[in-house]
């Protein structure tokens, strides 16, 4: 199991399920999966019924997601969150594998900075934010920095470990061939570290998207994260349940499909 | 004629269809009578279930038919006393130290410490692993950790032992040796020796008899008689009667082992578009 | 000291002295960072006076509650996941995929269910960790090599002592790995919640020093949590190592 363990989604096989899994499994695990997200919508609506304090039920929520998919206002939170997201997400993952290349390429460059990786991957980032906001100030800056600090540093280590990691085997091979340099990189160290490098960036999406959230609810009057805590000091609890009910689709979709092109992407089974 | 110590009768095992194939006629019949304290190897193409025969006898599998009995009583859904099982694989346990790989077995059978601590001792010295009573198995070799199973089977003082493949993952020159242990420890302790192995040559050098199994549904189509000495060695392979007995052998299981490759070349080519 | 490690120790050490250079030249403004010299002493200032004794606790008190009993149910849950396969089968695409979801987003929403003092921190500090003890677990509890659960069976071990001799054993490192990330995960969930919400705590300490535009105070509390949880991590991360070393994995 890799240090980390969002990256489980490609690993965790689930038990003793091959890649390719026969059709007929894939639908059954679709449909368990259906169970389970509809035994969650169910209990939320029991603490809905139970609960005292104001909490919003499912089908409240919903309405209101609509309706708010709809409005200006909203679009206007989305798209300012959204443009943050996409630059640091471009940053995180451009930057993420050049210098994850680099460090996997050099070998002691890499073991030197390993370690230093996976503390900053551990230390809670969270409370350096008020250091970058005197130094990029409020703005879109400050939050493009928030997700690159979240999203870069897996990246880095993905991309670092699948060029470390790559079968000496195949670069013998590649010389036997007498592959040139260019053919020796596309033909064969792209195909083998890509899966990785795949996993990487997509657990560097949720984690950007972590980023760019957290600092909206810290410091902004902008943006989706600014919502959700908006509605809780406003006490409209209606209104950021929806939002959070919006993220966490946006979320869990994209996850998703991001974990789909992943497994079809990988050749090895861990 | 003295009660045999074990006896197959019948034994077959098919396993159920996975994945579109149809049921797998594993192994089958097989009617074997084991005398008390003989030697006895069993060689076989690949697939053809010598495994699964061992784990049959074990009592760690159910055959689809026939019987298994021990000492005279029927072997049921479990492993019964008086058996040990020493595996392909390395089965040291990585969390503990030789010495107490060696005695983990007794630690549950309600013995005093003192006569576990005599027991794994003897046990130590005499597979003379001594300079390694408290390294982990991680720091030892696999030759030396299968000498750690073997002395964690032997301490229990079985009286049946079966062995699968147990030196497979070792070099020809450390698996001779081996053997030569594996005779020294059968001479000591009686015990009836239930050896699989696909190394001809180990199987005619050390056992009584070597029963040759045929391709998929195994069964026995040969046996074959070493009559060597008790106090025999690894050096018997340059007893002249050496070559014919592993020539006999090897006939037979040369034919079964081309229809075990051919059956696979045949499924690739059934499988490919 | 291995070469590898004294290079590591120079650069990090060089990038230090470096901010520090750049602070005291005036070329980073005192508004935006202190020198690292400057966050030091005052973070020693602070600790002797006991200013933050109460903050301390809070938080420390809240990740162990949050940590302690993410391992304690991730073990569970994981266990009792393993143990049936239909259930596992709808689980794993949720565990695959738990992580893309935001949990800080339900901080507000904790807060309105429980109300606003420790429990929404501690909530979410467990749900971060949890999931990382259960997918241990269920790597942990995969990766038993057959042949041992055959070995207890030869040994004709009771199903109790099978699960305690032989498979909590060849877990063992599995469920370490867990455990250092359920560590590590609870204290970034706690620390952001008690910066994000209002309350008590490290996290809060901090947010509340850059609000009154102390910046010394805000950067001695910084250097403290990360010197701490740095500390503390790579702690069990050697430990692990030595583990590890003895059973040939490391």
């Amino acid at each position: 199991m890799s240090v980390i363990p969002e990256a489980s989604g490609s690993a965790y096989a689930g038990g003793h399920d091959t890649q390719r899994a026969a059709p007929r499994q894939s639908l059954q695990r679709l449909l368990d999966s259906f169970l389970l997200v509809a035994a969650l919508v169910v209990v939320w609506q029991l603490v809905y019924w139970k609960s005292e304090v104001a909490i919003t039920g499912p089908i409240e929520t919903v309405k209101t997601a609509i309706e708010l998919l709809s409005s200006d206002i909203f679009w206007g939170h989305a798209l300012a969150s959204g443009r943050a997201f996409g630059l640091s997400l471009i940053m995180s993952s451009v930057g993420g594998v050049a210098i994850g290349l680099a460090l996997g390429a050099h070998r002691f460059s890499g073991a030197v900075a390993a370690p230093i990786l996976t503390a900053l991957y551990t230390i809670p980032k969270v409370t350096l934010y008020p250091m970058v906001l005197l130094i990029f100030g409020l703005g879109i800056s400050a939050k493009v920095a928030f997700g690159v600090m979240h999203g870069i540093i897996p990246v880095v280590i993905f991309t670092m470990d699948a060029v470390r990691n790559m079968n000496p085997v195949l670069i013998k091979t590649a010389r036997v061939f007498k592959l040139s340099p260019t053919e020796t990189a596309f033909k064969i160290l792209i195909p083998a570290v890509l899966p990785e490098i795949v996993t990487g960036l997509r657990v560097g999406f949720s984690l950007t998207l972590l980023g760019v959230v957290i600092g909206e609810m810290f410091a902004s009057q902008q943006g989706l994260g600014f919502m959700i805590i908006n509605g809780m000091n406003v006490h409209n609890v209606r209104s950021l349940t929806a939002v959070v009910l919006l993220l966490v689709l946006f979320a869990v979709t994209s996850g998703t499909l991001l974990l789909a092109i992943e497994r079809r992407m990988q050749h090895t089974q861990r | 004629m003295s009660i045999s110590h074990a006896e197959l009768r019948e034994v077959r095992k098919v396993f159920p269809a996975a994945g579109g194939q149809g049921d797998v006629n594993a192994l089958g019949p097989i009617d074997l009578d084991l005398a008390k304290g003989e030697f006895i190897a069993v060689v076989g193409p690949s697939g053809c279930g010598k495994t699964t025969l061992l784990e049959i006898l074990a009592g760690l599998t159910a055959p689809s038919g026939g019987s298994i009995a021990f000492e005279g009583r029927l072997v049921h859904g479990e492993v019964p006393d008086g058996i040990g099982v020493v595996f392909q694989e390395d089965a040291s346990l990585p969390w503990l130290t030789v010495s107490d790989n060696i005695s983990f077995g007794l630690r549950r059978e309600g013995m005093d410490a003192a006569e576990i601590k005599r027991r794994v001792e003897d046990v130590i010295a005499f597979m003379g692993l001594e300079d390694f009573a408290r390294a982990y198995p991680a720091q030892l070799s696999g030759g030396m950790r299968q000498r750690v199973c073997i002395a964690r089977t032997l301490v229990l003082e079985p009286r049946l032992i079966l062995l699968d493949e147990p030196f497979g993952a070792l070099d020809q020159q450390t698996r001779l040796l081996m053997g030569d242990e594996l005779l020294r420890l059968w001479r000591k302790t009686g015990a009836t020796i239930f050896l699989i192995t696909h190394a001809i040559d180990e199987a005619v050098m050390l056992a009584d008899r070597v029963a040759v199994m045929s391709a998929r549904p195994g069964h026995f189509i040969d046996m074959v008689k070493t009559n060597w000495g008790t106090d025999r060695d690894s050096r018997v392979v340059a007893d002249e009667r050496f070559g014919a007995l592993t020539g006999r052998v090897w006939t037979r299981l040369r034919d079964e082992s081309l229809k075990s490759v051919g059956r696979s070349a045949n499924r690739l080519a059934a499988a490919a578009p | 000291m291995k070469r590898v490690t004294l290079v590591r120790l120079c650069v990090i050490a060089g990038s230090v002295l470096a901010v520090e250079a750049l602070c005291r030249f005036g070329v980073i403004s005192r508004l935006t960072l202190l020198p690292p010299s400057e966050m030091a002493a005052y973070l020693v200032r602070l600790l002797v006076s006991g200013e933050i004794n109460q903050a301390m606790l809070q938080t420390f008190s809240n990740v162990a509650i949050a940590f302690v009993l993410a391992i304690v149910l991730g073990f569970v849950v994981g266990a009792v996941i393993h143990a049936i396969p239909r259930l596992r089968r709808a689980c794993d695409q949720f565990l695959a995929s738990y992580y893309s979801i935001p949990i800080f987003v339900f901080y507000p929403l904790f807060v309105s269910l429980l109300g606003l003092n420790r429990w929404p921190l501690i909530m979410i500090g467990f749900l971060f960790a949890i999931t990382a003890m259960v997918i241990a677990t269920l790597n942990g509890l995969d990766r038993v090599p057959p042949v041992l659960l055959k070995l207890a069976r030869v040994h004709r071990m009771s199903r109790s002592a099978e699960a305690l001799r032989i498979v909590l054993p060849a877990t063992g490192p599995y469920l370490f790995t867990g455990v250092k990330l359920a560590l590590a995960y609870s204290f970034i969930g706690i620390l952001a919640g008690e910066f994000i919400l209002s309350g008590g705590g490290l996290g809060y300490a901090i947010a509340y020093a850059y609000d009154a535009f102390d910046n010394r105070t805000m950067y001695a509390l910084m250097l403290f949590v990360l010197v701490v949880v740095t500390a503390i991590n790579s702690a069990l991360f050697i430990w692990e190592q030595r583990l590890l070393q003895r059973r040939g994995r490391g």
